[in-house]
């Protein structure tokens, strides 16, 4: 698309492009001068502070990968526990009786509306004070419980707008061949809006992911982010280089996650095309990840 | 049909989780068979502190060791648990830890809720400033400094309720954010209990970079919180105190680990019956 | 049961006025960073365009507590930025709204870079024949259709961005989370009441966005 905003550069364009380009690259090196003057000025670069990275493999084995796994467990269980909560909420609100659709759809907005570490704080008092789970497991149940409860209404979202995104056509055969309407939905309709779904699903995850570190830093929860405490406690405050590592772990985590959402999409879409009476293209795509850009 | 085994799969995730998780929240005495647990800090170097390695260091974690091996619990029959300040009476009331050795000072709310044995260690509210920072020498200069504590801590509220009410508090999660923001000149001084300040300043990494002022800005007997009304606990965790006073034990703890800070520590407590 | 309200103890009402503020000042932040970052991202200079995916791919990859907390310790604590201000309380909302601009930043690009794709090729070639230059093709035909297409999910973001705001109780700002939080300490007896109150007031703040740019999605959406 970008291409067709200007036209193939000629001579004079050519040397515009190499000026900006020698600008831009003398105010980025400007920034990261500063910023790597100033790191450095604060003895933050200083070898000592990066070396237990590299050198000492305990800062892994009893920081680092503990909280990952932390970090991922509880991501695990809430996309284990929100699909199946989402799914049968979406299909609720999708429901011919009145009764059912209505207060899921009260539900699923509310739960939307409201941010997830409100969810997460609300949870973690409720276990405080009504439950006896113990003290190791409270804020890994209080995490989940948040995320379950904000992104099984992210997913019933996704899940209504993929069964909505099929031709009309689908559930009138279904209903001619004399399928019920749990049938219908089970057998005919949910299996094509799934396909839909899946690459926003996995983009869901990380958010997910992402939200886990509220409550490393809010709830006490022992994940990934909360390693900084102790790591810099233990190897003399090098701040910026455990939240550096930190940071990159957490990068490399998400982008792998993103970059298979991508080519889950490409290769559904790929293959939507030899039955092309099943989907017209990109129907309900911009509508089935309506919550992409949330999350913190 | 494939949608059928996916949510079968699904399904059985969801059980085989919650039985994992669930699987741990079954102590309910504080000692499970023949292990005991006990609560600590797992990030205050010098008190107690989860090192590099996967053991745990401190003067509070040589206490509680002391006093297992008084009640008869060898090292390793130790279960250590992570005891953050909000949570400590939570862990005592819920039974998750028999009693909790973590910077715990004594005080009439926190008597409401739980028992506590000690004191062991008497320590004051202090200030940790830059080793060159000789502006600070008494709780006015704070007016117009810069401050640093963690949130919600007794120190914090202490400084903005009575101490210096005009100075600029910054509260952040743990004292290792305050100590880089002490380092590098963000604020000028930390305070809470000099026992805590004076395990940071000990450190290897920190040593000739911090000092302690010694102003005492409070009084805090440091105790070992357990369930209210087990008296017999109390009174056997008491004589175990006392007999590490008397044999010379408290005395070489606390040289091993505030010795290097030049903290100057009080003499041991008398314990209260 | 609502005696808490108006004990005085607590500044429900300062909070949320915190949260409006921090969601304001972030909004109209990432709208112009994102505008830039969606600029370089389409312009004809490859160095500009790898610099502006690299970004958003990056920090759209990193969680935002992650980007505050590094706001917090690694600019503020570490460098020294403090963005002009001199108390704590008002250093720490300036790096909240910091942090916000460039995470949320990147989402603005995204959206905008969507609604750059439903702006049809000939609109670009007819400005390109008349002989604009990129800047202008950018600024008088693309952009102005870019965003009028890209209302509903800027709209999107906003509400996403205005949850986020209660991140910012991880580096100290006094907003609304953080002051649920102290109250659900506080008043164990209440905790229902104190959630109700707290959902309400997001509610409250996201629901007539969504509302107000939901219908003006449906005006100004280009007509073709």
């Amino acid at each position: 698309m970008s291409s067709v905003l200007y036209d193939t550069p000629g001579p004079r364009a050519k040397r515009r492009n190499v000026v900006y380009t020698i600008a831009f690259v003398a105010v980025l090196a400007l920034v990261a001068w500063w910023v790597l003057a100033a790191l450095n000025d604060k003895h933050q670069l200083d070898a000592d502070k990066w070396s237990p990275f590299v050198t000492d493999s305990e800062v892994w084995t009893t920081y680092l990968l503990p909280g990952l796994t932390e970090t991922l467990k509880a991501a695990a269980l809430a996309i284990v526990i929100a699909l199946p909560l989402g799914a049968a909420l979406g299909i609720g609100r999708l429901s011919d009786h009145r009764w059912v659709r209505v207060p899921v759809g009260v539900l699923v907005e509310f739960f939307r509306a409201i941010p997830v570490l409100l969810l997460m704080m609300f949870a973690s008092a409720l276990y405080r004070e009504f439950t006896t789970v113990s003290s190791d497991f409270r804020p890994m149940y209080s995490v989940v419980t948040g995320l379950v409860l904000y992104n099984a209404s992210v997913i019933a979202e996704v899940v209504r707008a993929g069964v909505l995104s099929l031709p009309r056509g689908q559930g009138d055969a279904a209903v001619a061949l004399g399928m019920r309407k749990g049938q219908t939905m089970l057998y005919v309709l949910l299996p094509q809006a799934v396909t839909v779904m899946l690459p926003a699903l996995v983009s869901q995850l990380v958010v997910i992911v992402k939200d886990t570190a509220l409550g490393g830093a809010l709830l006490g929860f022992e994940d990934l982010l909360s390693q900084n405490r102790q790591i810099t406690a233990n190897y003399g405050s090098n701040t910026i280089a455990t939240l550096t590592v930190i940071a990159l772990i957490y990068i490399a985590l998400n982008f792998l996650l993103t970059t298979f959402a991508s080519r889950l999409e490409q290769r559904l879409r790929r293959g939507r095309k030899s039955p092309s009476a099943t989907l017209p293209a990109q129907a309900g795509a911009p509508e089935a990840k309506p919550e992409a850009v949330s999350g913190a | 049909m494939k949608l059928r085994s996916v949510s079968a799969a699904a399904a059985a995730a969801v059980v085989l989780a919650l039985t994992a998780t669930a699987c741990g929240g079954g102590s309910d005495s504080g000692s499970n068979g023949d292990k005991i647990n006990i609560g600590i800090k797992f990030d205050q170097p010098g008190l107690g502190l989860k090192t590099p390695d996967g053991t745990y260091a401190g003067f509070d974690v040589d206490v509680a060791k002391y006093v297992a091996k008084e009640l008869g619990y060898s090292e390793d029959k130790i279960n250590w648990k992570q005891a953050p300040s909000a949570e400590r009476e939570n862990l005592i009331k819920n039974g998750d830890v028999k009693f909790v050795v973590a910077s715990y000072s004594i005080n009439d709310k926190r008597k409401k809720e739980v028992d506590f044995a000690g004191p062991y260690f008497l320590t004051h509210q202090d200030l940790l400033v830059r080793a060159d920072d000789n502006t600070i020498t008494k709780v006015e200069d704070l007016n117009s400094k810069k401050l640093c504590s963690v949130t919600g801590s007794t120190s914090a509220q202490n400084v903005k309720e009575k101490l210096a009410p005009k100075a600029n508090l910054q509260q952040l999660g743990g004292y290792s954010e305050c100590l880089t923001g002490l380092e590098n000149k963000a604020v000028d001084a930390l305070t809470t209990d000099a026992s805590i300040l004076a395990g940071y300043a000990a450190q290897k990494e920190n040593q000739g970079k911090f000092k302690l002022v010694g102003l005492k800005m409070s009084d805090e007997n440091y105790g070992i919180g357990l369930k209210k009304g087990d008296d017999e606990l109390r009174g056997k965790i008491n004589k175990a105190l006392e007999k590490m006073v008397s044999d010379g034990t408290w005395e070489k703890l606390v040289k091993e680990h505030f010795g290097p800070s030049g903290y100057k520590y009080e003499p041991a407590p008398k314990v209260q019956n | 049961m609502f005696d808490f309200l108006d004990s005085g103890q607590y500044d429900l009402l300062g909070a949320f006025w915190v949260t409006a503020q921090l969601a304001l000042y972030s909004a109209i932040g990432s709208l112009v960073w994102g505008t830039a970052l969606v600029a370089m991202r389409v312009s004809p200079v490859p160095l500009m365009r790898g610099f502006a995916t690299a970004y958003v791919n990056v920090v759209r990859n990193t969680p935002l507590t992650v980007v505050l907390v590094a706001c917090l310790l690694g600019l503020n604590q570490t460098l020294g930025v403090s963005l002009g201000a001199d108390r704590f309380e008002d250093i720490g909302f300036r790096l909240a709204v910091l942090g916000l601009v460039a995470y949320t930043g990147t989402f603005v690009c995204e959206a905008l870079r969507s609604g750059i794709n439903t702006v049809p090729p000939g609109q670009a070639e007819a400005a390109r024949a008349l002989g604009l230059s990129f800047t202008q093709v950018l600024r008088l035909v693309v952009l102005p259709q870019a965003f009028r297409a890209a209302v509903t999910p800027l709209a999107n973001v906003l509400i996403a961005l205005t949850k986020n705001t209660t991140v910012a109780a991880a580096i100290g700002a006094a907003e609304a989370s953080l002051l649920m939080k102290t109250m659900m300490e506080n008043e164990t007896d209440a905790l229902f009441t104190v959630f109700a109150v707290f959902a309400f007031g997001f509610i409250v703040l996201t629901l007539p966005t969504g509302l107000i740019l939901g219908w003006a999605a449906k005006r100004l959406a280009v007509k073709r």
